[in-house]
């Protein structure tokens, strides 16, 4: 089988399974909306217009506070807030993806290198348990205490986070297959060791990484919005997720709907990638079916 | 056993070792002044040489690096430069706090999580396993500090149950209970949600082995065979996962104190950022960072414990 009929394949069973689909079709949805923005709303997302602060959208038709055009209302400095969403979703999934995608990378090589090879175990989880000694929010803290506050510098903290995780569970499952009969089958049958990584390994550690992708695209896209929401991520006022949910805190009771618009938008998003992921890897892994 | 783990041990201290020389070169290398910082914003040039000269800033970096191991060797985490109190006394009196909130939300995890997780693998393709995976899925996908807020907004506005923020009674008296219900559902539902993803994989690669096989043709009652055979070795990803999660807790406890204005040792860190307090910022980093190696190193003492096969020199 060759790995371009095997990805198709995996693609077509995916677009079977009618949940998994209509995940990609809102993913697609979401990312012609963010890339095309300008197409589809017509006002700045910075544009401050201090006579229209805080006009809610359309579930308040009925008071006559709505603004035309401005189907979901007004922020605290008056500005659209489907304007700033879209905006704002560009710079959330470019950061998702990019800090996701070196994470995985760096991971899955230290993981099955230090599982596979007890002479690099200690040296190599060692170096993860440092970089893992700063969890989450915190290694991003130090690198933004260091470098200053940008999204370039929030990409560079988020990819470092995930890399650790990804080892260390990685190496957690290869340690469990090195140990399995099958590999000392492959091993007296005169196999070397990058052929046994490469083709038996990796091919059986794939779920778990699949499983810990699928968590760890949820992961960047998330973080990102966490750093901003902190403000240690996107500065302001270039408009992100989080830091739109962070600059409404303020204004909570007068206007939940600030809190609530870009939460919804992070946990669709989300939620979209984690099914996608779910739905693969219930195509990709073998043992997990009859 | 024993000698591996005297060896972790030794190792733990060369990596605190390790970790404070990164914490001490990042801060180092940190753009700002922290003589200039000390001495406050109306001091003249003059003043700030002379704080400089007092904290020891002119000398080399290794001089200041090996004085600043020294003192933590004894225990002395440095002064803050803005309240030129000791760090440690500051941190101390948080640290409770923080704990106390991160203990709460890994037992609602544990408590909610694991056996959610094996209801969906016995349920396998069932309406329960479906709905469970689903909202699973939802838990890892919701934000901490927006469940915080979302929660806020519904139980203490809406419902007026909970109080709003602030904590300072532990988890298991009554005023404790309902200070630290809302933070450490909010802090604990994406482990929480992990944990049921984990174990219900876990738990099904584990029910599809030949012992299991075995175990129920040898006539063993399901609830055994679930029970006592599957769950030891289906346990083995959760409790690494536990170790990630901690970590993840303690670091997701700085955004939910920011939340419900909880005064822990993540709210001083962030106060400590924004304040440029270099000297604080490297003194609670540090101290995470302890104590997150120390649950590693358990972690690891734990895989020998449940699963054998896992050999340690």
């Amino acid at each position: 089988m060759n790995q371009e009929s095997f990805f198709r394949s995996s693609v077509r069973k995916l677009l079977k399974n009618k949940l998994a689909t209509v995940c990609f079709i809102i993913v697609v949805i979401e990312l012609i909306l963010v890339i095309g923005a300008p197409l589809f709303t017509s006002f700045d997302p910075n544009e401050v217009s201090v006579m229209n602060r805080l006009r809610p959208g359309f579930w308040a038709e009925s008071t006559g506070k709505v603004l035309e055009g401005h189907w979901l209302g007004t922020d605290e400095m008056g500005r659209d807030v489907w304007s700033r969403l879209l905006y704002g979703g560009r710079v959330s999934l470019a950061v998702g993806f990019i800090s996701m995608t070196i994470g995985i990378t760096i991971g899955t090589v230290f993981g099955m290198l230090a599982g596979f090879y007890k002479r690099l175990d200690n040296i190599i989880m060692r170096l993860m348990d440092i970089l893992f000694t700063f969890p989450g929010v915190l290694l991003a803290l130090l690198i933004v205490a260091m470098l200053g506050v940008s999204t370039v510098n929030a990409t560079i903290a988020i990819s470092l986070w995930s890399v650790p995780s990804f080892a260390r569970m990685i190496r957690g499952r290869v340690l469990q297959i090195k140990e399995e009969e099958y590999i000392l089958a492959i091993r007296s049958l005169g196999a070397g060791d990058i052929w046994i990584l490469s083709r038996h390994v990796l091919k059986n550690a794939l779920p778990t990484i699949i499983v810990i992708a699928t968590m760890r695209i949820a992961g960047s896209i998330m973080s990102i919005a966490t750093l901003s929401y902190l403000g240690l991520g996107v500065p302001a006022p270039t408009a992100e997720w989080g830091g739109m949910i962070s600059s409404a805190k303020t204004f909570m009771y007068a206007a939940p709907y600030l809190i609530i618009i870009p939460g919804i938008a992070v946990v669709i998003t989300v939620v979209c990638f984690n099914i996608l992921g779910d739905k693969l890897r219930d195509i990709l892994d073998p043992g997990l079916k009859d | 056993m024993g000698k591996y783990i005297l060896k972790r041990i030794c190792i733990m201290i060369l990596m605190l070792i390790g970790m404070s020389f990164i914490v001490f070169a990042s801060m180092y290398l940190a753009p700002g002044d922290p003589a200039e910082i000390a001495a406050g914003p109306s001091a003249t040039a003059e003043e700030i040489e002379i704080m400089r000269a007092y904290l020891g800033l002119d000398k080399p970096f290794w001089t200041q690096y090996i004085s600043y191991l020294t003192n933590l060797l004894h225990g002395n985490l440095g002064t803050s430069l803005i309240t030129r109190q000791p760090i440690w006394s500051e941190l101390s009196i948080r640290i409770p706090n923080t704990l106390n909130l991160a203990v709460a939300a890994m037992i609602f995890a544990c408590v909610l999580g694991i056996p959610l997780g094996i209801i969906a693998a016995i349920n396998k393709d069932t309406a329960v396993d479906n709905a469970l995976t689903t909202l699973s899925l939802f838990g890892i996908s919701v934000p901490n500090f927006w469940l915080g807020s979302i929660l806020i907004l519904f139980f203490c506005v809406k419902l007026g149950v909970f109080p709003t923020g602030g904590m300072d009674h532990y988890f298991w008296t009554a005023i404790g209970f309902s200070q630290v219900f809302l933070p450490a559902m909010s802090l604990g539902m994406q482990s929480a949600a992990s944990f049921t993803r984990i174990g219900r994989s876990s738990m099904l690669d584990v029910l599809q082995s030949d012992y299991v096989r075995t175990a129920r043709a040898k006539g063993l009652r399901e609830k055994a065979v679930v029970l006592i055979h599957a769950l030891k070795n289906a346990l083995i990803p959760i409790v690494t996962q536990m170790g990630t999660s901690f970590g993840g807790l303690l670091s997701g406890a700085i955004v939910t104190e920011q939340v419900f204005a909880i005064n822990g040792i993540g709210s001083y860190l962030i106060n400590a950022i924004n304040q440029r307090n270099y000297t604080a910022v490297q003194g609670t980093v540090l101290l995470i960072a302890a104590m997150f190696i120390s649950i590693n190193l358990i972690v690891d003492l734990l895989y020998c414990v449940i699963d054998p096969r896992i050999k340690y020199e």
